[in-house]
């Protein structure tokens, strides 16, 4: 825009030339042009009400018609949205095949809103006649106090739940509940574990695992995002029954006071069965002990939390780390002159079987003195680093929530004596499912087991422990043990049974050691061609008193029963007998014949 | 002839009304039916679990092996054992079409049946 100019030139000079005032002519611009800006400031102004108008405008009409069609239209109540997948609050648990192990059963809980009652007397004497365990006088006070909520009970059957209906007081009510079964009772229960109820709320309750795969598992189990898809553990619901059933029979014909096995797949680490006994029922799972020794407890997981002394077992890892570091060989001849002197200890062995035996030999009669001087060969040193890498320096990896607690027991200074007593089993605490893990690694071709009791999962592929053909050699003498030496009533026909056995003294809870109380375990691999399966089995206080003297020893106490479980889950697992020439005589008929 | 077309007009007008209402109405009741089903689905849901867990408890190992000693003079059921794996070649072959069946095959025939019962 070109601005006009106040005072123009030609205009000035013409006025003077006229005689006129010049200033007349600037003071009229000065009007003109206050007056154009005013004009534009209107406008201006105009333009912004109006538009301020129009917003007010629309914001009223679209309030207005969200009114009207809120008020045209029929009212509803706001619906739950109902999830496209409906599935239980807490997945279910099945076994390898998918047999249920753990479910949720709809149920409800019963409570009680005392301002509501119509006869709150009557009716806690007609609740009494329902459940008797209830307390007369505790009812009679929540209900004629001043108490407005009261739960009465958290599970109720749909008979009890008919009868609490047939009393006709409108101040019970019921909230629906969801409650954790285990079908089977005391099947697996160190395993399962057991659950609570968390949280409470009238329409609905929290389950909370409190121990076993239900606690490890707990935010897996309650995740929505699995869409109710079970846990699926490796366990064999048969083989598992079979195990429990022996181990008990087992258990009391040997007079032992505890006993546990794991039965584990060699190649994978999945653990197939695992029992302890005495056990317990996860459906009402007893509450923990305050007093006593917890290990006597039936909570107690004697597999993964139980630390016992396993005694000769051990001595095959002793000549394992020999035959790995190449100091001898199976047939190299060892000192065994009973008893050993060694400072102030002195070593000695169960019979005294001459002055020199060969490694394999030293395995079959199970000799303290001759696996001490293996031992000797290669030192404390050596052997912690071999045992650790076999996993005895640390609680096992598997996925309970008592894992943690099983952490072996070590010596506190591990010189040559502890080294030499470790060699035989003394002097370190591990638990049955370290000793499993271990002879899993063997019978794996030397390379590290660790144990799992997820389905399809592989634990058999951690970092090599010793070679392939130590392993071999190990499995070898192993078998010889069955054949020839202290487990010989393990020889399971077509099963080629290998194995060792190990019968420690109890520990003493004030030091010493126990005369007449042992632990006794087989740890066996079968079969020992094809490795598949490795079983521990320990009892504890075992003492067969079918002869004139108690046989406390694994040969005689944990060893037949691990064969009989052998002969009775080898079937169930699908293991065909290895028998060089069957005939049709040679089949029996299942059955009635 | 624009009378004819404003009669058109409202008869359309008629129709559409009529048939955006049956449509409402259809939709309304399609979404009832819909909620329906889903309790229904969520009862039996309910249901099949229990019928599930009912089914585990009846066949838990410490029932059935009450089971078969209570039937034992009936069924005669044992462990499994080891003696009870056979190999094909234990089988004889069925024979050559057009034989007639000898004493050989009834004893297969029983092998079969025997294994059946036993796995």
């Amino acid at each position: 825009m070109i601005r006009t100019p106040l005072r123009p030139l030609a205009r000035i000079l013409d006025a003077r030339a006229k005689g006129e005032n010049p200033d007349q002519i600037e003071r009229e611009n000065i009007r003109i042009r206050s007056e154009a800006t005013r004009d534009r400031q209107r406008a201006r102004a105009e333009g912004r009400l109006l538009l301020m108008g129009l917003l007010f405008v629309g914001a009223f009409t679209v309030v207005g018609l969200r009114m009207g069609t809120l008020a045209a239209s029929e009212p509803v109540e706001p619906r739950m949205a109902v999830a496209s997948k409906i599935h239980a609050q807490r997945a279910d648990i099945t076994d390898r095949e998918g047999r249920v192990l753990a479910t949720n059963l709809v149920t409800h809980a019963l409570y009680a809103q005392p301002p509501m009652m119509v006869d709150p007397v009557g009716t806690v004497n007609k609740l009494i006649k329902v459940f008797p365990d209830l307390d007369h006088d505790r009812l009679m006070k929540d209900f004629t106090g001043g108490r407005k909520f009261v739960w009465i009970k958290k599970k109720i059957s749909p008979e009890q739940m008919q009868a609490v209906h047939d009393i006709g007081e409108p101040g019970l009510l019921f909230g629906p509940r969801e409650m954790r079964l285990y079908p089977n009772g005391r099947l697996a229960a160190h395993i399962l574990g057991g659950t609570r109820f968390g949280a409470e709320g009238v329409s609905s309750a929290e389950i909370l695992g409190v121990a076993g795969v239900e606690k490890q598992f707990d935010t897996w189990l309650r995740d929505p995002e699995n869409e109710g898809a079970p846990l699926k553990l490796s366990i064999d619901m048969s083989v598992q029954a079979a195990l429990e059933e022996i181990l008990d029979g087992g258990m009391k014909l040997m007079n032992a006071k505890g006993a546990t096995a794991v039965i584990m797949e060699a190649h994978t680490g999945q653990i197939v069965a695992m029992a302890s006994l005495p056990d317990f029922d996860p459906n009402k799972r007893p509450r923990p002990m305050v007093t006593g020794d917890a290990s006597d407890s039936p909570l107690f997981n004697r597999a993964v939390q139980g630390l016992y002394e396993l005694g000769s077992t051990f001595k095959i890892f002793a000549v394992a780390q020999a035959l790995e570091m190449g100091l001898v060989t199976p047939t190299t001849m060892v000192n065994s002159q009973s008893p050993m002197r060694v400072g102030r200890f002195r070593i000695r062995d169960f019979h005294n079987y001459g002055a020199r035996l060969s490694v394999t030999d030293v395995i079959m009669h199970s000799s303290n003195v001759g696996t001490a001087h293996i031992v000797n060969m290669f030192g404390p040193a050596a052997q912690k680093d071999f045992l650790g890498k076999l996993g005895f320096l640390k609680p096992t990896s598997v996925e309970l929530i008592e894992a943690e607690t099983g952490k072996p027991q070590l010596p506190p200074r591990w010189g040559d004596v502890s080294a030499m007593t470790i060699g035989y089993g003394h002097g370190i605490a591990a638990s049955p499912l370290h000793l499993a893990a271990a002879y899993a690694t063997i019978a794996n071709g030397g390379v590290r087991v660790e144990p799992t009791l997820l389905a399809g999962v592989n634990k058999g592929n951690g970092p090599r422990v010793m070679r392939d053909d130590v392993a071999r050699k190990a499995l070898a003498m192993m078998r010889v043990v069955v054949t020839r030496g202290t487990a010989s009533f393990g020889d399971v026909k077509g099963y080629e049974v290998g194995g060792k056995t190990g019968s420690a003294d109890k520990v003493k809870p004030t030091g010493g050691y126990y005369k007449d109380k042992v632990i006794a375990t087989f740890a066996g691999v079968f079969p020992i061609s094809d490795p598949k399966y490795v079983i521990v089995l320990t009892l504890d206080e075992p003492s067969d008193n079918s002869g004139n003297i108690p046989r406390r020893t694994a040969g005689w106490t944990a060893v037949p029963v691990a064969a009989e479980v052998i002969r009775r889950t080898a079937p169930l697992l699908g293991l065909r007998p290895h028998a060089p020439a069957m005939t049709m005589a040679g089949i029996s008929l299942a059955g009635k014949e | 002839m624009r009378s004819m077309i404003y009669l058109a007009t409202a008869l359309c007008v008629l129709g559409l009304a009529f048939w955006a209402y049956r449509v409402n109405y259809d939709t309304q009741s399609k979404r009832d039916d819909l909620r329906t089903l889903e309790r229904e689905i969520a009862s039996l849901q309910e249901g099949l679990g229990v019928l599930k867990a009912e089914w585990a408890y009846l066949n838990r190992p410490d029932r059935l092996r009450e089971l078969v000693n209570l039937n034992f003079t009936d069924l005669g059921l044992m462990p499994l054992q080891s003696t009870q794996f056979a190999t094909p070649a234990q089988i004889p072959f069925p024979p050559p079409p057009g034989v007639t069946p000898q004493e050989e095959d009834a004893e297969r025939v029983d092998v079969l049946a025997s294994n059946d019962r036993g796995l």
